[in-house]
């Protein structure tokens, strides 16, 4: 197995910049907690650079590609430092034995951190050409420039591989020569199209679901039929018998491989088990008087506070958890789609008791993760059946398996209250959140007095992160208050809330969104409704308003505005992707998406059984993203799917007088 | 029923074994090795399979291999013959049209159905007739986008 020191080697001459962690440009990170992992905060390498004696550019990062475009955006990163074509950048993402430990692309923290990294790397590197240059010409450094992939000085000029051809360096920094800035950007700040985008529309790109290795055999797993259910007897003699089958046993867990999918499947079904199954504590209908009294901090409900349900849902992320693992000896090596490559590393580590440095997970850009593929549950499986069977072994899961199998994004309910004066200004503000999670607790507004609780239940369901954590529960509770209390006020929404909003950044995405959507001049027809919200996490700002029309209680989102800032844009076109994807899966969790579950069974997992945004769901949606090259750059993947929620709902009230306080608000149509 | 053990895949004869009761997506992807056909759900609700069979946009995990034996077969890896990308796949591009790309060819290859279907479709008659695509990614209006700056190309399949 190579390792990063004789990738390095192999990678033959030229100069290398390595890079040691420093986030002094991450701006402030929101209210959530780290979820899932063990390893600390990284004080050590984060990313290198290398340019090889032919000019190659190669930079490595242990972040990941699931569709939100960072392998465009870091490119764009370099590119713009090192003064050259997008084009002749190859970008090493997520592959434990070549890249830079990284804790996971979770968080939004590519573009805060990662991306400042990439830049400073390739500044340096830059630095690094300006000096060879000097030194061959016997110029000074002042008449050095760089541009379009060469270095000239007067009439001199040389592409990189001319000045790097025999030399062997190496560069260790921490800070770098200043950044271009946000003004004078010419690649960053650009609409670059996605880098392999070719691969994806020839579908030539080999996502973990399309690998293959020399001798593969595929496997399937026996799961019980219900959580939590104990394997009380088994026969597999059938499945034995079945030519190229193996079984493998190993306590509760039972798996089988075969050399073809086909065969594997029936071997599955042709396994006989009784399980010993569990009672349920509870189902999807009475989870949430289950949350309050399994709350850690008891109990809090008054009657002066609105309380608010949010339903299990499901990433459904369309590529399911794959996996392909091979052993040569005691070394393992394991292709997965996840967003911790080296998280699932530790996993395998531990599972196996072998260390870390003989575990190499390789992430190919995988399909979308939203949160959902924090964990390795398909390598596990896929390294125990191969280290079983002495063979490679290919782990695809099913959709109904990655339904049932992965984990939800929580359920919980949310109490809240407030009090105003009579000019609207909010003066006391009372939130507990049970279960559903932290981020985005606090209120974005100015509120003298605060009290944001975030109580932590027991889970019947296998819980953890989704895009926006419970950024998306919190926001679709407070703005759908903050209309509760408009109204108690009098007040038009968006007057309410720009009489508590202190934040001229909050501001600033409030007064966009509502200007575009022409919010003052809204006309109200029977039948028709409008919705505003707004709000904060994870360095970006929120704005939406939504228009509804409700037809036989059946709700059809009309238009939405969204704006959205979040600090200087690095590229436009994926920025409003972001923004209008969002949007589009925000509105399954705000309308019809939910989990349904009893008997310790998930009742609708495939996509015949649940609901998820289609092309005939979409409203005509438009965004309006806000450029602020004077802030750093933040994240951009999650905080735009929490305005889509409580705007939708609020213009629901408007439309209809009904205050829905639950997510979904219309699994099927609205009671009318 | 007999053993299938020729289809007409991209324009050439290919040799095979199989079950005729298996389905395209697994002969696909498992016997072919054209791993550019998605499986997404199995179950026909996604759209992430899609094929054209001779000239028709369809689920390949629900049609059995028997039933297309002597029909033309294209993935999305015979669309772009020579490395020249169809006019769909560059209108994909050219409006990005893709986040993780994993519903992409099959979102291709359903545009290029209707577009053989109905040469300039209004937005409404898109909407229609790509509803059964999935794309949990929310590139909706991109993929729109794109098959109208296709139909207004004149492209036919």
């Amino acid at each position: 197995m190579i390792t990063r020191r004789d990738f390095i080697a192999a990678l033959g001459g030229g100069i290398v910049v390595v890079l040691i962690a420093d986030d002094s440009d991450a701006q402030e990170a929101g209210g959530g907690a780290r979820r899932g992992t063990r390893e600390p905060m990284p004080q050590q390498v984060s990313a290198w650079l290398h340019i090889g004696e032919d000019g190659t550019v190669t930079a490595f990062t242990g972040k990941v590609e699931v569709g939100q475009n960072a392998r465009t955006s870091l490119t764009q990163a370099v590119a713009e430092e090192l003064r050259m074509p997008v084009g002749s950048i190859r970008m090493i993402m997520g592959d434990t034995a070549l890249t830079p430990f990284d804790m996971g692309t979770f968080g939004s923290m590519t573009t805060p951190q990662m991306w400042p990294q990439m830049r400073k790397a390739a500044a340096s590197a830059r630095e690094m050409l300006i000096d060879l240059a000097s030194q061959k010409w016997m110029v000074e450094r002042a008449s050095i420039s760089i541009a379009n992939g060469k270095v000239a000085s007067g009439s001199r000029a040389a592409g990189f591989g001319e000045l790097t051809k025999g030399e062997q360096l190496t560069k260790t920094i921490t800070t770098s020569a200043a950044l271009t800035p946000a003004t004078e950007w010419k690649i960053a700040g650009t609409s670059v199209p996605k880098v392999n985008g070719r691969e994806i529309v020839t579908g030539a790109h080999k996502y973990t679901y399309d690998i293959k290795r020399p001798g593969i055999q595929y496997g399937k797993v026996l799961y019980p039929p219900s959580f939590g259910a104990t394997l009380s007897s088994l026969d597999s003699s059938a499945a034995q018998a079945m030519a190229g089958v193996k079984v493998v046993r190993d306590g509760d867990f039972v798996g089988v491989t075969a050399p073809d999918p086909q065969t594997a499947e029936k071997a599955i079904e042709a396994l006989k088990a009784n399980w010993k199954e569990l009672t349920a504590e509870t189902n999807a209908r009475d989870v949430y008087t289950y949350f309050k009294k399994t709350s850690r901090d008891g109990d809090q409900s008054k009657p002066e506070l609105t309380s608010y349900n949010i339903a299990y849902i499901a990433h459904v992320p369309l590529e399911p958890r794959a996996a392909v693992a091979e052993w040569e000896g005691d070394k393992l090596t394991v292709w997965t789609g996840t967003q911790r490559p080296f998280g699932v590393r530790s996993e395998l580590s531990e599972n196996f008791k072998i260390p870390e440095s003989q575990v190499h997970v390789i992430m190919p850009d995988t399909g979308s993760g939203y949160g959902g593929k924090h964990t390795g549950e398909a390598a596990y499986e896929a390294a125990r059946l191969a280290k079983a069977i002495g063979k490679p072994v290919k782990r695809n899961w099913t959709r109904q398996e990655e339904m049932t199998w992965a984990y939800f994004r929580p359920g919980g309910v949310i109490d809240v209250g407030a009090k105003i004066d009579p000019d609207g200004t909010i003066t006391d503000w009372e939130f507990h959140n049970y279960n559903s999670g932290p981020s985005g607790l606090q209120s974005p507004y100015a509120i003298a007095n605060k009290k944001e609780q975030h109580h932590p239940s027991k889970s019947p369901l296998r819980q953890s992160s989704y895009r926006g954590l419970a950024a998306t529960a919190n926001h679709f509770v407070r703005e759908s208050y903050m209309d509760e209390l408009a109204h108690a006020a009098k007040m038009d929404p968006l007057d309410f809330r720009l009489k508590n909003a202190k934040n001229e950044r909050l501001r600033g995405v409030i007064e966009a969104a509502a200007a575009k959507f022409d919010w003052k001049s809204r006309k109200k027809s029977p039948g028709h409704g409008f919705g505003i919200s707004a709000g904060f996490e994870k360095g970006g700002y929120v704005a939406t308003c939504a228009e509804i029309s409700v037809t036989n209680g059946v709700v059809k989102v009309v238009r939405v505005v969204e704006a959205f800032e979040c600090g200087a844009v690095v590229n436009p076109d994926h920025l409003r992707h972001q923004v209008e994807g969002a949007v589009a899966m925000g509105l399954g969790g705000a309308l019809f998406e939910q989990i349904d579950f009893a008997d310790n069974k998930i009742l609708n997992n495939r996509l015949s059984r649940y609901r998820v945004p289609r092309f005939n769901d979409m409203p005509v949606i438009e965004s309006v993203l806000l450029d602020r090259k004077d802030i750093p750059s933040a994240g951009a993947g999650e905080t735009p799917i929490v305005g889509i929620a409580p705007a939708v709902g609020n213009a629901i009230f408007d439309a209809t007088g009904q205050r829905i306080r639950s997510l979904p608000m219309a699994p099927k149509a609205l009671s009318v | 029923m007999a053993r299938i053990t020729e289809l007409d895949v991209n324009g050439s004869r290919r040799r095979l074994d199989a079950d005729p009761d298996r389905t395209l997506l697994s002969v696909l992807r498992d016997d072919l090795d054209l791993t550019g056909t998605k499986y997404g759900c199995g179950e026909g609700q996604c759209a992430a399979c899609t094929v054209l069979i001779d000239g028709v946009a369809t689920r390949s995990c629900l049609t059995k291999v028997g039933s297309v034996a002597g029909k033309r077969i294209v993935t999305i890896e015979g669309l772009a013959p020579e490395g020249k990308l169809h006019p769909v796949q560059e209108a994909f591009l050219d409006a990005g049209a893709m986040q993780c790309g994993w519903c992409t060819p099959g979102m291709i290859l359903g545009a290029v159905g209707l577009l053989h279907r109905n040469a300039n479709p209004s937005e409404a008659e898109i909407v229609s007739g790509m509803n059964g695509h999935i794309c949990r990614c929310g590139t909706y209006p991109q993929v729109v986008s794109a098959i109208r700056s296709a139909a207004k190309k004149g492209v036919r399949a």
